[in-house]
């Protein structure tokens, strides 16, 4: 979409470096990218996202300084990062939960691309390289999440290494190769550390890689309508959308101060705060929020399906859960980008969020609890006089149970419980765990073909000018108006 | 929108020399200017000593543990210290030489620390065990190598260092620093960085 370079330089210092390294010209020019004038707030996350990798990258790099990547001294470098390092307090929390506002920022800025189609051609490798950012970042928090080696620490990385294991025939080498030992030890700890080192950096390359993708065809809008005429439909990036993004950056910062300042372990798990013991696991063994979904889509197969066991099979769905990411370009077959013209897509995109946050609640609770309570009632545990053990029906009175129980012989060892009946996180996370493919594997595709879109306006001009006033008969085909322009 | 915003008031205001938007990008800039340096105090901050670096920073050492006519060597904080105890004819040869022509003046007396009972106790010779001239750590008699003036010397660029710690001959511009210390008892000495 960009048009040739509008700079010229003026000093005689710029004209020689402009002919040898036009440096100047490239941020001039990235500064002057015609940008659609009717980008709304969602559209502020990728500059929120960017400040939180640099925030993530200079923090890091400074409690790389500190720490020692031993299991020995791992969680003792820690302990005096925040107790005496000066402002080493304030560093580790600000890298800390900044994980945690990267992931939420990255969350917002996936569903927006979900919401308005900016997936959609001609930004298939935009979208393709932010799953991959996506992956990366998940690897690197949690081998992030290892380095502090609390007791979180060890028995998370304990599970994931072990899903790997899962894997049939390579899993069991991939594990060991991962582990660089019989289990977590040294080998990791250090292993882990580099990594974490290295992957933002990674994730930094192919960050220029998005925005590369992203110049090319320029920005998605609200509308999802195609830039017609650059001079009509959009605005240079500088300054209107500096201060924009600037602003909502400010803003996002205020969020993440509260967390910084006011609730620095909210996010975390207390269990993390007890040096790693590999005798003991704790009793809730949970990943960071930001993995909970796909925890729950993990736990919740718990059944065999042929020859595939559930374990593996639970592995299968939640790396799955991920990957088919990459092909939602190609599963959504609705030439229409935006959903503010899909009234049906609309609908089933509020209850993906629903259920994609659902997931998450359904990741930090133990699958067999329950999440309401229809009836509960006594039962007495004996043995009878075969000595096989025995469960009486549900009483609801009390004076019923010990009515039975008296009846038994003393040698039944009869005992009094609680039973309680009702829905379990299991199932809620079997349910939306199915919806989340559903939508990807047959609502969205089945919706292109079968919806019926609004009309949607002419121009990126005609929907600022006036809402009303869009919908002339010329844009009422509904492939007209968001069809892959190539002439851009 | 309001009159200040119209493009005759914009354009009167540019004839004056300031506009109000003038006033917001001083303002923004100044406000951002501050954040980064509130932002960039932290993080240099955090390069220096560390709380429990800061408190590992001192001494004790027994001087009877010290055979005359030799020296021990105390690292503190990473730092080397000497302390020496000196023989009588060590002594004789630091207290006649401080008239001698040196690079930097210092009577043997100046560079020893007074006793709780007021007395100098001229054994003990307690020194930094850093050459003043680039760093390095002076060999000594514990090393088969005292120079040429009996006290200390540096094997990097040959600076020679008399009984007293001063320097004699070679490149180092001063004596060896004497460091922050006092007698908790005639026989124990607590040195600070």
């Amino acid at each position: 979409m960009s048009g040739p370079s509008i700079y010229e330089p003026k000093t005689g210092f710029e004209k020689w470096l402009d002919t040898r390294l036009p440096i100047i010209r490239f941020g001039a020019d990235l500064m002057d990218f015609p940008t659609p004038k009717n980008l709304n707030y969602w559209w502020t996350f990728g500059g929120i996202l960017a400040v939180c990798l640099v925030v993530q990258i200079v923090t890091g790099i400074v409690l790389a300084m500190h720490y020692v990547a031993t299991t020995q001294g791992a969680f003792a470098s820690v302990e005096r990062i925040m107790r005496d390092v000066d402002f080493g307090w304030l560093i580790r929390n600000i890298h800390a939960n900044g994980a945690s506002m990267f992931f939420l920022a990255v969350y917002i800025h996936m569903f927006r691309g979900l919401y308005y189609g900016s997936y959609k051609a001609p930004r298939e490798v935009i979208w393709i390289l932010g799953v991959v950012i996506y992956l990366l970042m998940m690897a690197t928090a949690f081998m992030g999440y290892v380095l502090p080696w609390g007791q979180m620490s060890f028995h998370g990385s304990a599970v994931i290494t072990n899903l790997i294991g899962a894997i049939p025939l390579v899993g069991d080498t991939v594990k060991t190769y991962l582990m660089g030992g019989p289990a977590i030890g040294d080998p990791t700890l250090n292993r882990f550390f580099s990594l974490h080192y290295l992957l933002p950096f990674v994730i930094a390359g192919i960050v220029v890689l998005h925005i590369w993708a992203l110049h090319v065809p320029g920005n998605n809008n609200p509308t999802g309508v195609s830039v017609k005429d650059v001079k009509k439909d959009t605005l240079p990036f500088h300054p209107y959308y500096t201060v924009k993004d600037g602003f909502a950056i400010l803003l996002f910062l205020l969020v993440f101060a509260y967390f910084v300042f006011f609730a620095p372990n909210a996010l975390g798990h207390a269990d993390n705060s007890i040096e790693a013991n590999p005798l003991v696991t704790p009793a809730h063994i949970v990943p960071e929020w930001y993995l909970l979904p796909f925890y729950a889509i993990l736990r919740a197969i718990t059944f065999d399906v042929g020859p595939i066991e559930a374990k593996l099979l639970g592995v299968f769905a939640m790396f799955g859960s991920i990957l088919i990411l990459f092909v939602v370009p190609w599963l959504d077959t609705s030439k229409v980008r935006s959903m503010r013209y899909r009234p049906m897509a609309q609908q089933f995109f509020v209850l993906f969020v629903l259920a994609a946050v659902g997931l998450g609640f359904c990741g930090a609770n133990d699958p067999d609890k329950l999440v309401f309570k229809w009836s509960d009632g006594l039962i007495v545990n004996y043995v009878d006089t075969n000595g096989a053990a025995k469960v009486s029906p549900k009483y609801a009175e009390y004076a019923d149970a010990t009515a039975f129980q008296a009846s038994l012989p003393a040698s039944a060892g009869a005992s009094i419980a609680i039973q309680e009946d009702g829905f379990k996180w299991l199932w809620l996370s079997q349910i939306l765990g199915a919806y989340y493919f559903l939508y990807f594997i047959v609502i969205l595709p089945v919706l292109g073909i079968v919806e019926k879109p609004k009309v949607r306006p002419p121009s990126i001009a005609d929907s600022v000018r006036g809402k009303k006033h869009g919908g002339s008969p010329a844009s009422a085909s509904p492939v007209g108006g968001a069809a892959p322009v190539a002439a851009e | 929108m309001s009159e200040h915003g119209s493009k005759a008031a914009t354009a009167d205001a540019a004839h004056a020399g300031e506009t109000r938007r003038d006033f917001i990008h001083i303002a923004a800039g100044v406000a951002a200017a501050g954040g980064v340096a509130m932002v960039a105090w932290p993080f240099v901050q955090q390069l220096g000593p560390a709380g429990d670096t800061k408190a590992a920073s001192a001494a004790e050492v027994d001087l009877s543990k010290v055979p005359e006519g030799s020296e021990i060597r105390v690292g503190i904080g990473g730092l080397p210290f000497f302390v020496r105890h000196r023989t009588a004819a060590e002594i004789a040869r630091a207290k006649a030489d401080d008239t001698a022509t040196m690079r930097d003046p210092a009577t043997d007396e100046s560079r020893l620390v007074k006793m709780a009972d007021g007395s100098y106790n001229t054994a003990f010779l307690i020194t930094s065990g850093t050459c003043t001239h680039l760093g390095c750590v002076p060999v000594g008699p514990a090393q088969g190598s005292v120079g040429e003036f009996g006290g200390w010397y540096c094997p990097c660029h040959g600076s020679h260092y008399d009984t007293s710690g001063r320097i004699r001959k070679g490149p180092a511009p001063k004596n060896l620093a004497i460091p922050e210390y006092a007698y908790i008892s005639p026989t124990m000495i607590k040195i600070s960085l």
